[in-house]
């Protein structure tokens, strides 16, 4: 009888730590695992340190770049591109792919410039951008305009277009116009796919703008794996390389967040 | 032929009320795959204000196509559609769909409040109006919930809410309850008719049950299998406010129903005979 009280916070206890919890903690182990076996392979000689330098002098290196004030320099430089470039880009996109969805004859008119743009590498027509915006901050915002340009537009566009035809008779039915139809069908309907296109003009708009301050900028993270090359400070790369990768990180994790904010009405899954 | 019997005999049965919406020789058809599809063939129609106006017939016999293009989603081929005008500011029609109709991103209370909201009432207008509907279909404690969280039952009281609190002249209805099970359906049938006794708006709701439409109606269509045409109008006599199950257990309920169903039935058979012979071809 006695047992039986004590058997319940046994079980509390062995279903506390959730799938979830377990899941995170295993995707922890893996990367310091991952970094664990790097730095005994450098110790032991086993991997070329001039390439790959120990775990622990990319740390020192960190400090030392912090300490100095650089690092956070070129990280906001670069920040301030990706936030103007960002909007400059994703905000006529939006626009541009929700009017496309609504609108039949602008489709057909946009729709081939849209497809014969695309599959142009965007980093191939940076000389050109440099040519036309110069070497100051302009020529970089432009860049990720363009590469966060694209996802935004053709996500919203399908956004809008997989809408249920049964809401926009309901619009009409109730006489929006068509401002009205925008506002309260043909945007929160596309909600969900614009999101993903944010996702992915995010992750464009970092590459871009690595490639275009290695070339035509003298701050930002970019430059600062270029001048590392060009110093040959190999661990001052790998910490440029995993600022960028925390960034992108730290990115999805906000608009995760955003989503689950703006969209509480999308069914969990 | 039919068509001109329909006519002349409307307008005395409710005699001396105002016609609030007039179909005249109304026709629509497609052209799909495998050709000329009539879905609607030169119906003439008067249903005069405050009826309660049903339609039924055979699935796919365009019921809902008519419907559609009173409420102007779909554009006649020939013929005329004619809903009187409403009252300035008030909104000619609105339609409560099948259903999947209520937008997914918003609440109850900003669904049921769509056409209040688009025409810009005041926000103590719109809190007044829709928290009555919300209240009379029994929502007040979901005007948070999103749609999905709600059931199919409850889903299609909100688009009814959504309709009644916009305060159309005109109501119209398409199988509102055809994806209900059974009870819930009742339900909702009892629920409808104790808030149109409130304004007595005009209706048109389509449906493929005879009973519903006994149960509902004040007057009845019956149309033919495809394509479709007005067959009969029947008028239902029993009296308001109704009880639905009280309803049906009067003897003139099942006398109604079976002698609608005989007129149905042939062109349900009709309509069978046709899926059947496209098979083969």
């Amino acid at each position: 009888m006695s047992k039986l009280p004590n058997s319940h916070p046994q079980v509390l206890r062995r279903t506390g730590l959730s799938a979830n919890n377990r899941d995170r903690l295993i995707s922890l182990t893996s990367p310091l695992i991952l970094l664990l076996l790097w730095e005994l392979c450098v110790r032991a000689g086993l991997v070329d340190a001039r390439f790959f330098p120990a775990p622990s002098s990319i740390f020192e290196t960190l400090t030392l770049l912090i300490g100095d004030g650089s690092l956070w320099i070129n990280t906001w430089a670069s920040l301030q591109r990706l936030f103007w470039g960002f909007l400059l880009g994703g905000i006529p996109a939006l626009i541009l792919g929700i009017a496309m969805g609504l609108n039949r004859p602008l489709r057909a008119l946009i729709d081939p410039l849209v497809a014969t743009t695309y599959p142009i590498p965007k980093s191939a027509i940076f000389p050109l951008i440099l040519l036309i915006f110069g070497l100051d901050e302009a020529s970089k915002i432009v860049m990720v305009a363009i590469g966060v340009f694209y996802p935004v537009l053709v996500n919203s566009l399908t956004g809008v277009l997989e809408i249920n035809s049964i809401y926009l008779d309901v619009g009409k039915n109730f006489g929006a116009n068509r401002w009205q139809v925008f506002r309260t069908i043909a945007f929160p309907g596309a909600v969900p796919h614009i999101m993903s296109g944010i996702k992915l003009g995010i992750g464009m708009g970092l590459i871009l703008i690595a490639i275009a301050e290695m070339i035509g900028a003298k701050s930002g993270l970019g430059f600062m794996i270029w001048n590392a090359w060009e110093i040959l400070s190999v661990e001052t790369m790998y910490v440029g390389l995993i600022v960028i990768a925390l960034l992108g990180f730290l990115f999805s994790i906000i608009i995760n967040e955003l989503e689950r904010l703006i969209v509480p009405w999308k069914k969990s899954r | 032929m039919s068509n001109s019997l329909v006519t002349a005999e409307t307008p005395a049965l409710l005699g001396g009320a105002s016609v609030k919406i007039r179909l005249r020789n109304l026709s629509k058809s497609f052209i799909t795959g495998s050709g000329l599809v009539i879905a609607v063939d030169d119906v003439s129609l008067d249903i005069p204000s405050g009826c309660f106006f049903m339609i039924v017939g055979p699935s796919g016999c365009g019921k809902t196509t008519l419907l559609r293009m009173l409420a102007g989603l779909d554009t006649p081929t020939s013929g005329s559609v004619e809903l009187s005008a409403p009252a300035a500011g008030r909104p000619g029609n609105s339609m409560v769909f099948q259903g999947g109709s209520l937008f997914p991103w918003m609440t109850v209370f900003d669904n049921a409040a769509y056409g209040l909201r688009l025409r810009k009432r005041p926000q103590a207008e719109i809190a007044e109006v829709v928290g009555h509907y919300l209240n009379r279909t029994g929502l007040s404690k979901f005007a948070h919930a999103y749609p999905h969280q709600l059931s199919g039952g409850m889903q299609q009281r909100v688009s009814i809410a959504r309709a009644f609190a916009n305060d159309p002249d005109i109501l119209l209805m398409d199988e509102p309850f055809s994806a209900l099970d059974e009870q819930n359906k009742l339900l909702l049938q009892e629920e409808l008719l104790r808030i149109w006794e409130e304004t007595r708006k005009t209706v048109l709701f389509i449906t493929h049950s005879v009973d519903e439409a006994v149960t509902l109606g004040d007057r009845i269509m019956i149309m033919t299998a495809q394509p479709g045409r007005a067959k009969q109008i029947v008028d239902v006599p029993f009296a308001r406010p109704r009880e639905v199950l009280e309803l049906r257990a009067l003897p003139a309920y099942g006398e109604l129903v079976y002698s609608i169903w005989g007129q149905l039935r042939e062109e349900v058979q009709r309509a069978r005979a046709k899926d059947e012979e496209r098979e083969r071809t």
